[in-house]
């Protein structure tokens, strides 16, 4: 068990590209932390960088106190589990587990003992003795958690491990991982561009996009204090409406209607609004903005209406009993709205 | 089969089973021969019929060999065949892995101009080169000897371009994987890699052993010592005796057991063979 | 490339220097010497070398013996391919329209590629050696005189059948695996637009076999240009008066039993430039196979 600091670490390569920008990141023993962002934000270099398979070009790494920016990856007392797995397809389950602790010139009985604890963890015993191609994707994903396990290291990385994987079994395979980082307490960082996996999982969430970190928190912090308009796009699903709207003194004018903001701003706006924090009013209500319908989509508990207000896109969600006409008139609920700056995308308040 | 038109069913079968006589009769002949005694080939005509000599004429070959032209035992020359082809077999192997090894899974500097000098070796068949390298062979005191036999063969560019190919396709992961769970460069070959290349060196190895055993042209050249003799070159020795009748049925004999061991190897390993022949092409 | 490398200062040098030591001392420092020699002349003893420029290959192509070689070397490669291929393509689409019997017919077909060619050389000359073969004496039922040893004809017909007999196994598979990888749905689109066999073969399967073909073209140049010196050897020696001498078998002839150095080298520079010809082409379709 470890924690681990990242303090100013960098990574560019040969060519002068950059991809990971100056990172600041104390994560703490036992925490189970995951970076998010879209593809090429650079979260899974930065999990390679802490894992020791891609050079540290600038800053420092260190686990549990001990720089390892030269360190080579068997040193670093980590484990890692792979999007493809990356299990050793000539060996048996029981070889694939005993592999790393073999290298380690680990005692046979100790090995043993750790294999067997891991496989009863993530009831694998079955087919301790088959080769990775004679198993389902789900059973291949238990091994090469069980790789990582039975090396009891200070902490396991993931590299968007379940993302060869079916819907439902995802979320099956999400909550088990879930349960066993509570259940050992490791050290985890946990690589996804899957938001609502990262919201699932998370103690707290990093958000990164083009190789800087947007936004350090807690899956409910992120979700209501979005630090940016990317965050807000990003997290949180059917996504936040985000529109252009004209301030004064702290109330965004759109649509017809006034939404009162956290801070006292001025001017240009983008105001953002999750579909789920708007209710829908009688028409001539008081501040209420009005929505032009343009189709309905049935959730089954809710419905998701899609429409523009002021020709830009919104949707809300409302209760599937909801009656219906051409217009909308909607209202916020109290404090649910988002302001940016909508030229640097910043949250204002 | 998209329609059923049993008329080109049949003709299928018809070329098929004239094809499979074309290829059988030159070895049924020659079998023929090697059961006759020396005098069943004096009314004129080949023997069409097996012959009562067989046991004798076999024995003697693999015993004693034929002393008129200075041939040794086939026995021996098979040996020596066998010793031939494992060794380009194995060696060709053994360093056209460790070099796709090393310019795959490592950056080093001239590695681009190693690789191309090995690519250039595809474009140097042994029969162009011939006079120079013998004269280097020559030199090095290597003529009769079974390095002189071998060593010259066993660099391959078609070997080292198969494991390459091979390396290429496993995923980098398992590599990152072997590292994390702390295998340095030479576990990770023994460990990971020469395992997971087990099918592609058997395949590799059915060919090579039949490139090494059918070589004609350079034992002809390097040996002149009758002990260092292979059998696919004694054959012809043994056919150019001047000035008189060729002993058919020793001869023929010398063929059946010449083409017996490699044609057995496709046989049983038909498999590997194919994957061989079709990998080493890519 | 891969993404990751281990590193590490020594070892790469030390995996990949048994390949490069046996290559630089067999293949590259013998074709230098090819090379330079191609542009020397020896004395009589071995004493003295003059630089002559490209007088050995000005005399080489003034020479009607080098250029009725090449002649024949090219009718050589040309018979053994066709005939080759053609058999092959034959019996690969039997065994694709066979069902059950295939993998048997395969196996029946495919091991003459394993018999050494010295050895197929041996087997042919037998067959049809003109004192006691077979093949002499069915032909003189039907009124011709078989004598390769002395009419050229008969013996360029002997070392094309010997030389394409063990090809014809390696052509099969190559088809079989061919045939296989076109989609059966291609066929029998064609057989609902009303395309009978033989159209179908002409307009379909033909068409899309082209790449194995081309390929398989240019392998068995090289096979028919290289690797049958031994069928030679085995069978005519290059005669009857060099009606069979092709081009590898000359260079082996002038060099070791003439004992022509500077011409022998300049041969061999000449075959090594047919031979980098060839490798491109190969090269370039296998860029081209990918995308097919």
């Amino acid at each position: 068990m470890a924690a681990i600091t990242l303090e100013a670490v960098g990574k560019s390569y040969a060519g002068g590209v950059k991809v990971v920008h100056s990172i600041d990141l104390a994560i703490e023993d036992g925490e189970f932390v995951v970076l998010v962002g879209p593809s090429g934000c650079g979260k899974s270099t930065l999990l390679r960088m802490v894992a020791g398979l891609e050079t540290v070009t600038e800053g420092q790494i260190s686990i549990g106190g001990r720089m390892v920016n030269e360190v080579e990856p068997a040193e670093r007392d980590i484990a890692m589990v792979f999007q493809n797995y990356a299990l050793y397809p000539h060996m048996t389950v029981r070889q694939n587990l005993a592999y790393g602790l073999k290298n380690r010139k680990m005692a046979k009985d100790e090995i043993t003992r750790r294999v067997d604890e891991a496989a009863q963890i993530l009831e694998i015993g079955a087919f301790l003795d088959r080769k990775p191609r004679a198993l389902s994707g789900g059973q291949r994903q238990r091994v090469a958690m069980g790789r990582a396990i039975v090396r009891e290291p200070a902490a396991f990385l993931f590299d968007e491990p379940l993302s060869n994987l079916d819907a439902k079994l995802r979320v099956q395979m999400r909550g088990e991982i879930k349960q066993l980082q509570a259940r050992l307490g490791t050290t985890s960082i946990y690589v996804t561009h899957d938001q609502l996996e990262a919201m699932t999982l998370a103690h707290r969430l990093v958000v990164l996009n083009g190789g800087r970190i947007e936004q350090v928190g807690t899956p409910l912090e992120v979700y209501r204090k979005p630090a940016s308009t990317f965050v807000a796009a990003f997290i949180g699903s059917p996504a936040m409406n985000l529109l252009e709207a004209r301030a004064e003194g702290g109330v965004a004018h759109v649509g017809g209607g006034r939404v009162p903001l956290e801070a006292a701003v001025s001017g240009t706006v983008t105001l953002g609004l999750r579909p789920e924090d708007v209710r829908p009013v009688d028409a001539g209500t008081d501040g209420a903005f009005v929505l032009k319908l343009a189709y309905v989509e049935e959730l089954g508990a809710q419905k998701l209406v899609h429409g523009t207000v002021e020709g830009h896109k919104f949707a809300c969600a409302l209760p599937s009993d909801a009656l219906l006409g051409d217009e909308l008139h909607l209202v916020p609920e109290p404090g649910a709205a988002h302001g940016f700056d909508a030229q640097s995308g910043k949250r204002l308040g | 089969m998209v329609e059923n038109r049993p008329i080109l069913n049949i003709l299928a079968h018809l070329v098929l089973i004239l094809g499979v006589l074309v290829v059988a009769f030159p070895i049924y002949i020659a079998f023929i021969a090697s059961t006759h005694g020396p005098t069943d080939f004096l009314s004129g005509l080949i023997p069409l019929t097996p012959g009562h000599d067989t046991w004798h004429t076999y024995m003697t070959m693999l015993t004693t060999g034929m002393q008129t032209s200075g041939m040794p035992p086939l026995s021996l020359q098979m040996m020596n065949s066998l010793i031939m082809a494992l060794t380009i077999a194995i060696g060709k192997i053994s360093i056209s892995i460790i070099s796709a090894y090393a310019i795959v899974y490592f950056r080093f500097p001239f590695r681009n101009l190693a690789f191309w000098l090995i690519f250039i070796t595809l474009m140097l068949p042994v029969e162009v080169r011939i006079l120079p390298t013998y004269k280097v062979v020559a030199d090095l005191g290597m003529l009769d000897t079974y390095a002189g036999l071998t060593i010259p063969l066993i660099a391959s560019a078609t070997a080292t371009f198969l494991f390459r190919q091979v390396f290429l396709t496993i995923p980098d992961e398992l590599m990152e994987a072997a590292r994390i769970d702390g295998a340095g460069p030479m576990k990770f070959f023994w460990d990971i890699l020469l395992p997971m290349s087990r099918n592609n060196i058997a395949a590799l190895f059915v060919i090579l052993f039949i490139y090494g055993w059918n070589q004609y042209l350079w034992p002809l050249l390097i040996t002149t010592d009758a002990s260092h003799y292979t059998i696919v070159m004694g054959i012809k020795r043994m056919a150019d005796v001047a000035d008189s009748q060729p002993q058919w049925n020793y001869i023929m004999a010398t063929a059946i057991l010449a083409m017996l061991p490699p044609v057995l190897v496709v046989i049983f390993m038909q498999k590997l063979f194919v994957k061989g022949l079709i990998e080493t092409e890519k | 490339m891969k993404r990751i490398f281990f590193r590490n200062k020594f070892l790469p040098y030390l995996l990949i220097a048994p390949q490069m030591v046996v290559t630089i001392i067999f293949f590259l420092w013998p074709a230098g010497e090819a090379v330079l020699q191609s542009f020397q002349r020896e004395d009589a003893f071995g004493l003295h070398t003059t630089w002559v420029g490209l007088a050995n290959y000005r005399a080489l192509f003034q020479d009607p013996a080098y250029i009725y070689s090449l002649q024949v070397t090219v009718v050589f490669t040309i018979g053994v391919t066709a005939l080759a291929l053609i058999s092959a393509l034959l019996l690969a689409l039997a065994v694709d329209r066979t069902t059950k019997a295939g993998s048997t017919y395969t196996t029946l077909l495919v091991w003459p590629y394993a018999v050494a060619p010295a050895v197929v050389g041996v087997l042919w000359w037998f067959l049809f050696n003109p004192t006691i073969g077979l093949m002499p004496y069915l032909l003189s039922l039907v009124g011709y005189h078989w004598d390769h040893a002395l009419k050229g004809d008969d013996a360029m017909i002997l070392v094309i059948i010997s030389a394409a007999w063990p090809q014809v196994s390696y052509n099969f598979l190559f088809f079989v695996a061919g045939l296989k990888s076109i989609p059966a749905s291609m066929r029998e689109a064609a057989a609902i637009d009303g395309a009978g066999p033989v159209k179908r073969f002409f307009t379909i399967t033909l068409p899309l076999l082209s790449p194995t073909t081309f390929f398989l073209v240019v392998v068995n140049f090289v096979y028919a240009m290289f690797a049958t010196f031994p069928v030679i050897d085995a069978t005519t020696q290059g005669g009857p008066a060099d009606a069979t001498n092709i081009l590898v078998y000359k260079v082996y002839q002038d060099g070791f039993v003439g004992l022509n150095l500077g011409s022998s080298a300049a041969q061999s520079v000449v075959l090594l430039a047919i031979v980098i010809v060839l490798t491109v082409i190969q090269f370039r379709f296998i860029e081209r196979r990918i995308e097919y």
